[in-house]
């Protein structure tokens, strides 16, 4: 049986969790919430991450366009995904929530907009 | 390259000697290894006009400190830079200590220095309440005065420029080579001949005099370092008060600034490298121990920088300025230590008259005696500000918060001549990035606006000389 | 001069926030002044997620946040204008502002929200020795010329101070390929959020130097390296423990301060402890029907609590509008102890209050294992076990207005710490 020791990253609070491997069986104790139980598995087992970054964006009001994963990928991922990130560029106008890449990298996540930008 | 007069180095003297030589009709021309005018000493100094009562009697230091001093209401006028007679006071701590104070006070009423008076410890206090427990007499000196440094530098630039003299920068003097009539000045652009030379290189004067002289000078890079703190604390004193000069220089001063803010140093230690200008959490301390020394109270935790700046201190003690013995058309402006802002004014004059003597020139007809301070409309009154603005809309969007600074002010900055081409060239023409949050909030959008200006990519902006550019290249 | 109800300095998350509420209060002539091209403040270069949780409960990025306030003041049709810079702030309540479309304009306003937020600490005012070459920078300013302009300021980097803004940036500048060398923390704990800790540095390998300090800039032109010590207990440096990094590049996430040069102008009261103006439990400063939320009040932690504290500040401007005649007051002091560094707010009047009242405040240390009491004079009303509690997070508590019953002679409230 193995212990780890983590602070919870799903929100703000920073819960100090214990977790317990016992092969399959993981459990979880210190979380607050369902979140935290549900971070400190996946984080032992196959840990992921919100990926935050920008692209460049072309005839903007602003240079850069903010955009994240639509969803959790795999913390392994982060730096191939950030390849495909740097290379890209997009047109204004953009919506909040628009896709830029789809299943990015076949991470299963789409790279979405995080922010309207008007053309100027 | 060709002119009759060449000045290596673009500090207050070099600028006041363009200024005053602009007047007559020569070609002048102003060389300095910098990006900017004002980079060197200029920038980093306490920013006083002093009286003139501690210089040496019969010395340079106090013939041309007096004369400057005197000089230099009429000329903020004329010029329009920030300077303000506010007083400048010596503490005198212990009663045995008062036949040195005697001393000063008797040193400067024989150079001639006006509104001198000696005071008591009670009526010292009552014009300067902040002043420390420990105290026997004071010395006044009602002309003492504070200035901006970059102000003054910087002016006297422009108005020089606007009567055609010419400044080259980046421009490095690598050798002088002396030549029938005048000289051969090998520079990084290139070679420039012209018939007076005008050494007015800061801690590097030695190195230019000893080109082409055998009356070797040594300079020694004396450091000063400062702390200067947020305009709250700007009423802390209203005079600048020094301490009774002892072996060791007038030491720590404390003094408001032209601009509000409260100024405390310098310390003094000699270093080999000229270009040695870091702050040391040593000196700190003992620049601070010593302020707390003059003024009570100071209020240190709102400094908002630390800074130093280097002296020209020369081996005999004294300015070195005049024609060189041994090499006719150079004129040396060396060993500009304290009061050598004070006395810049006084030395360009002097420099100037002494050369179109041995150039045989006479003066322009249409000479451009005045110059006009870059509009700064939160001086301004409430009406007067709206109306220009209306006028000069880019004068109503500020960039810089804690100072008010516009982007008209920002752009005419860079527009003027000589004109800035680096984030410290604009912060010393008009504020932007003094301020409280030292460029915190500014930079990007001041960044923007030089690379507009300039043409120039937001990669090679710089904070000053060339490799100070703010983004690292891969 | 023209008129109006509220005007609210700030388009930030807290004037957004504040206008918001206002107008769901009643207030129908409402006027925001953002100095920056657009509304949203700081949150548009605050490109991570982690935002909303509280507040929509869902893990927004900063400009997603943004958004959806922008969005809501947007529906009902509140003013803004943006690139106007306030000048001055009277305590009658002119505000003048200026703009280039605009010029100078004086406004006569019936309440102010004030809402400007706060800026970071430089490297002059932390006393760091050594050059002053370019590579300097606050975190934030290398932020928005990241995030917002596009450019790396850097590809070896030294982080002194472990702000979550430098946090952030420690992992946002790996993610574009710079290497980020070591964070170094003056104090012997995080100033930033444990989640920051794990997500920023941890992920990447960046270590966290506690109780150090930069010692020394070398580079005269560019940053050349930089020069790391260890402090002892009092956050001097320990000479011979001296470490060089060779980086071009050091961010400062040294702490942030309330912007109140207007506030003090107006001659309203400063708390020491927060640097930002003393508010009354509805948020109202010394100043009459100038009223103070978010980063400008206090520096938060978390965006939602900004948000939350707006609301109620945009409220009370709404109310205080409104309100004709003068009412009863019976203002308490909210009195610290034993770590607790400050409340806000500072004084709560126990008749005009709210039913609950959210009190925030923050320890001066790390304080673990022990109780969070409340008196009201002398007697304990509450007591509360802690098991940790850090000067990098916001605490809050929540006072009733009934517990004030039978309570018409308290002279005081106090709260603190105690084993």
């Amino acid at each position: 049986m193995e212990t780890r020791e983590l602070i919870c990253i799903g929100c703000p609070l920073g819960c100090n969790l214990t977790v317990t491997i016992d092969g399959s069986e993981v459990n979880v104790t210190g979380n607050t919430c369902q979140r935290g139980a549900d971070y400190g598995k996946k984080e032992v087992t196959d840990p992921t991450r919100i990926l935050t970054a920008s692209v460049k964006i072309n005839g903007g009001v602003v240079a850069r366009l903010p955009v994240k994963t639509s969803r959790d990928i795999k913390k392994g991922m982060i730096m191939e995904i950030m390849e495909k990130v740097h290379a890209c560029s997009v047109e204004a106008p953009v919506h909040i929530g628009d896709v830029i890449i789809k299943d990015i990298c076949g991470s299963g996540a789409d790279l979405i907009s995080a922010r309207d930008v008007d053309r100027v | 390259m060709k002119t009759d007069v060449l000045i290596i180095g673009g500090g207050v003297v070099g600028c006041s000697v363009a200024r005053f030589l602009s007047f007559y009709d020569i070609k002048v021309m102003l060389v300095d290894k910098e990006e900017d005018v004002c980079s060197g000493t200029s920038k980093a100094n306490s920013a006083i006009v002093h009286a003139g009562f501690d210089a040496s009697f019969g010395s340079l230091k106090q013939k041309f400190n007096i004369a400057g001093s005197k000089m230099m209401e009429e000329l903020s006028k004329e010029l329009d830079f920030p300077y303000k007679r506010n007083g400048s006071m010596v503490l005198c701590k212990y009663k045995e200590d008062e036949p040195q104070l005697r001393k000063v006070y008797e040193n400067g009423i024989k150079g001639g220095v006006e509104g001198l008076k000696l005071l008591t410890a009670d009526e010292a206090r009552a014009i300067e309440p902040g002043l420390t427990d420990e105290l026997y007499m004071a010395l006044l000196a009602e002309s003492g005065a504070i200035v901006c440094p970059f102000g003054l530098t910087i002016a006297m630039a422009e108005n020089a420029a606007a009567n055609g003299a010419e400044f080259i920068m980046d421009c490095k003097v690598e050798d002088i080579i002396k030549q029938e009539d005048g000289y051969l000045v090998k520079t990084g652009k290139g070679d420039i001949l012209t018939r007076v030379v005008v050494n007015a290189a800061g801690v590097y004067a030695d190195a230019i005099h000893n080109m082409v002289s055998d009356n070797k000078l040594h300079i020694t890079a004396r450091k000063g370092e400062y702390k200067l703190m947020d305009k709250e604390a700007g009423d802390h004193v209203s005079h600048t008060i020094f301490l009774l000069p002892g072996k060791m220089g007038k030491g720590v001063l404390v003094s408001p600034t032209v601009h509000g803010n409260l100024l405390a140093g310098p310390t003094a230690d000699d270093v080999d490298d000229k270009e040695e200008t870091a702050t040391h959490a040593g000196s700190l301390e003992e620049l601070t121990a010593k302020a707390s020394d003059l003024v009570k109270d100071i209020p240190f935790y709102n400094t908002i920088t630390s800074f130093s700046g280097l002296r020209a201190h020369e081996e005999g003690g004294d300015f070195v300025v005049g024609e060189c013995d041994d090499a006719a058309g150079f004129f040396d402006a060396a060993g500009i230590e304290s009061p050598g802002l004070t006395a810049a004014p006084a030395i360009g004059e002097y420099l100037a008259a002494k050369i179109a003597e041995y150039l045989g020139a006479g003066q322009k007809d249409n000479l451009i005696r005045k110059r006009r301070a870059i509009p700064s409309p939160s001086e301004m009154s409430p009406d007067e500000r709206a109306e220009y603005i209306r006028s000069n809309p880019s004068y109503g969007a500020i960039v810089c918060r804690c100072e008010g600074i516009s982007e008209g002010e920002i752009r005419e900055a860079i527009r003027r001549k000589p004109g800035a081409v680096s984030m410290d060239g604009v912060k010393r023409r008009v504020r932007a990035g003094m301020g409280r949050c030292q460029a915190g909030f500014c930079t990007p959008r001041t960044m923007e606006i030089l690379a507009e200006e300039l043409g120039i990519d937001m990669t090679s902006v710089c904070k000053n000389r060339k490799g100070s550019e703010l983004i690292k290249a891969e | 001069m023209e008129n109006r109800e509220i005007v609210i300095i700030g388009g930030g998350p807290a004037g957004l926030a504040a206008a918001a509420a206002a107008r769901q209060n009643g207030a129908e002539d409402i006027l925001i002044l953002e100095r920056d091209r657009f509304l949203g403040g700081i949150l548009n270069q605050c490109i991570h997620n982690g935002f909303g949780l509280h507040t929509f409960k869902e893990e927004l990025t900063g400009p997603e946040y943004a958004a959806r306030y922008i969005s809501q003041v947007r529906e009902q049709n509140i003013e803004c204008r943006l690139n106007t810079m306030v000048l001055d702030l009277s305590a009658d309540r002119v505000v003048t502002c200026m703009s280039r479309d605009r010029g100078i304009e004086t406004i006569k306003a019936g309440a102010v929200i004030l809402a400007m937020g706060c800026r970071e600490r430089p490297r002059g005012a932390l006393n760091i020795p050594g050059y002053r070459p370019a590579g300097i920078y606050t975190a934030g300013t290398a932020q928005r010329l990241m995030n917002i302009e596009g450019y790396l300021v850097g590809r070896k980097v030294v982080i002194l101070g472990s702000g979550d803004i430098g946090l952030i940036m420690a992992r946002r500048m790996t993610l574009e390929g710079a290497r980020v060398l070591a964070v170094a923390e003056l104090m012997p704990y995080s100033g930033g959020l444990r989640r920051n800790i794990v997500q920023c540095l941890e992920d990447y390998d960046i270590p966290l130097l506690l109780s150090h300090t930069v010692t020394d800039i070398k580079g005269k032109e560019r940053v050349e390296g930089i020069e790391i010590s260890e402090v002892d207990a009092a956050s001097k440096p320990i000479p011979g423990t001296e470490k060089f990094y060779e980086a071009d590049t050091l961010l400062l996430s040294c702490g942030l301060l309330p912007e109140n040069e207007l506030t003090r102008a107006m001659g309203a009261q400063i708390c020491p402890a927060t640097k930002g103006p003393a508010v009354t439990d509805s948020l109202e400063t010394t100043i009459p029907g100038v009223f103070a939320c978010g980063n400008v009040l206090h520096v938060h932690d978390l965006v939602d609590y900004v948000s939350e504290e707006a609301a109620h500040a945009g409220r009370s401007a709404a109310l205080y509008i409104k309100r004709s005649s003068a009412s009863q007051h019976r203002t308490v002091p909210v009195v610290t102890f034993g770590g607790v560094r400050y409340t806000v707010p500072q004084s709560i009047d126990t008749l005009e209050m709210d039913d609950k009242l959210t009190v925030r405040f923050r320890v001066g240390s790390v304080i673990k294992d022990k109780k969070l009491c409340l008196y009201y004079d002398d007697d304990k009303v509450s007591s509360v076990n802690k098991r940790v509690m850090a000067p990098g997070e916001m605490e809050q508590i929540v006072i009733k207005k009934d517990s004030f019953n039978g309570r018409d002679d308290i002279k005081e409230i106090r709260l603190g710490i105690e084993d």
